[in-house]
């Protein structure tokens, strides 16, 4: 009895931090929840949310589901080999690596996109390199493709950091074993390095998938304001259309599908991804 | 020779993506430099932007904006945190799950979800501004903290605090002593997780600051169209130099430390 008693008494010190999450977490998704479920007048109405289906808020999170789908596809693309080069290059400090795909956050976010878009401009670094070297200049300024180059760059870091840990925490002596009783590399991969990188592969995909698809930044400088994620149509309703229920409405669907998306991946991992960046 | 091929892929694949990471920030560097004010002209070089850099006070002003946010933002989630931790592994699995739930919700949840809604519940008791800014920043720099302190407590022993208590330490004097030590390196990097993301955000920012205060990227968004300032590349390439000379110094140092860390115990 006396343990639980303590137990309840060291439970208690967390009380700032609940009161905390009911003031500024719970309260908040309860007003926009209030505003999704009422229109101007505050009378009760299911449009805001079903707006959701127009065709053209349809069209945006569908343009936006297909960036994020595809931007976390070449994420985990780029990230497995990359994490094996890592491996085979066997760096003495581990942290070596860390740093180097963490140092570039430290850059101020919108002008990394900011230098993406001179990059990619139609008379940008990348053409005056191409025609340099006797290529066809490429026309990807202000597209789809530029945007799904800004969303890799930004979040290609949280994707390999959780594999590379996950990866690193391996037991050498199991991949030699393997070897031992005549596993090529492939092998090795498929059967032991991919499956025990699960873990972090999950967490990659949280961090990656979630912040594209909503992400309104990057799509307002690299696509030209020609491109519309589900992101930009929120946040116009916010600053320029000044509609905040119908804002709000959009929001809680999407929170709705995102919270359901995620419950899926994050069963089984609650912890140490935060740990993952640093 | 299989191996040493191998070596040469690996390390020009490496190289590939090192490039792709820091082509940009290259780009920024060089236009520090820039003597002109276009982006797509050079000027030749000059250090007039550094120089002008601290001359210009809105600058200056949203540099310590974004400071002072992410350094008190930091500290109070780490406190919150912290605490939080500790009492939530002492909970039932029940409702530890529960405000697992809820700690999760921040990071799940799309950034202009939680900076529209922290907006629409803030408006309403607050005016918008530095206060409500430091608010939402503390929100959603607690779970960092949480999620890097919660794996080390898991492991902590905690019949040594115990023990401490039964032997007559008390609260302030065991915690110091026995959980302190165990859990500090969680600590420290819930710590600059939360201020990295603070000084990092924009979303939030951007939608509970109201008008008149700006954090630098704030200040960079509101720039865009009108052209932003050269003096901006300079402070960024200032910022990023700092911070490269902090992490090679902090990268170099933990091999003295764990002899010192090793004598400890």
């Amino acid at each position: 009895m006396n343990k639980k008693e303590r137990a309840n008494k060291q439970s208690l010190i967390s009380s700032p931090y609940i009161i905390w999450v009911i003031g500024f977490t719970v309260l908040p998704l309860l007003v926009i929840f209030r505003y999704a479920f009422t229109d101007s007048n505050g009378n009760f109405t299911f449009k805001n949310v079903f707006a959701t289906f127009d065709m053209i808020h349809m069209k945006a999170i569908i343009y936006s589901l297909g960036i994020a789908l595809g931007c976390t596809v070449i994420c985990v693309l780029l990230s497995y080999p990359l994490v094996m080069a890592l491996r085979c290059l066997n760096l003495k400090k581990q942290k070596f690596t860390l740093f180097i795909f963490i140092l570039p956050m430290w850059m101020n976010f919108i002008l990394r996109v900011l230098a993406w878009q001179m990059i990619l401009s139609n008379n940008g670094i990348l053409n005056f390199v191409l025609t340099g070297i006797g290529l066809e200049p490429l026309r990807i300024a202000n597209t789809g493709t530029a945007l799904m180059i800004g969303v890799v760059y930004d979040y290609l870091p949280y994707m390999v950091l959780p594999i590379y840990n996950a990866i690193s925490e391996i037991d050498e002596d199991i991949i030699e074993a393997a070897k031992d009783l005549g596993a090529d590399g492939f092998t090795v991969f498929c059967k032991i390095i991919f499956p025990m990188s699960l873990p972090g592969l999950l967490s990659g995909i949280v961090m990656v998938f979630v912040p594209t698809m909503t992400s309104f930044v990057i799509s307002d400088i690299l696509g030209g304001g020609k491109v519309q994620l589900i992101g930009n149509v929120i946040e116009q309703e916010f600053t320029k259309a000044a509609n905040w229920n119908l804002g709000s409405g959009l929001s809680v669907s999407l929170m709705i599908f995102v919270l359901i998306s995620m419950a899926f991946t994050t069963k089984n991992d609650n912890e140490g991804k935060g740990t993952a960046i640093w | 020779m299989v191996e040493k091929i191998k070596r040469i892929i690996s390390g020009g694949y490496l190289g590939l993506i090192v490039l792709f990471l820091y082509a940009p920030i290259l780009v920024l560097m060089v236009l520090s430099f820039n003597n002109s004010r276009s982006r797509v002209v050079w000027g030749g070089f000059t250090f007039k932007w550094y120089q002008s850099l601290f001359e210009n006070e809105q600058i200056m002003e949203a540099l310590v904006t974004t400071l002072l946010l992410a350094l008190v933002a930091a500290v109070v989630a780490t406190i919150i945190g912290v605490t939080a931790a500790i009492g939530m592994n002492a909970m039932q699995q029940k409702s530890y799950k529960l405000m697992m739930m809820f700690t999760n919700i921040p990071m799940l949840n799309a950034d202009v979800v939680t900076g529209i809604a922290l907006m629409l519940w803030m408006v309403n008791f607050i005016p918008l501004g530095f206060g409500s800014v430091l608010i939402s920043h503390i929100t959603f720099c607690i779970p960092y903290v949480i999620l890097s302190v919660m794996p080390k407590i898991r492991q902590m022993n905690m019949s040594i605090y115990e023990a401490a208590r039964d032997l007559g330490a008390n609260t302030v004097y065991a915690f110091a002593k026995v959980i302190l030590p165990q859990i500090i390196g969680g600590i420290i990097s819930g710590f600059f997780m939360a201020f990295t993301m603070s000084m990092d955000d924009f979303v939030i920012t951007y939608f509970t600051k109201g008008a008149g205060v700006n954090t630098l990227s704030t200040m960079i968004y509101g720039e865009i169209r009108k052209g932003i300032k050269p003096e901006m590349y300079a402070l960024s390439t200032i910022i990023f130099v700092i911070i490269f000379l902090i992490l090679l110094v902090v990268n170099c140092l933990p091999e003295k430390n764990k002899k010192v860390e090793e004598k400890k115990f």
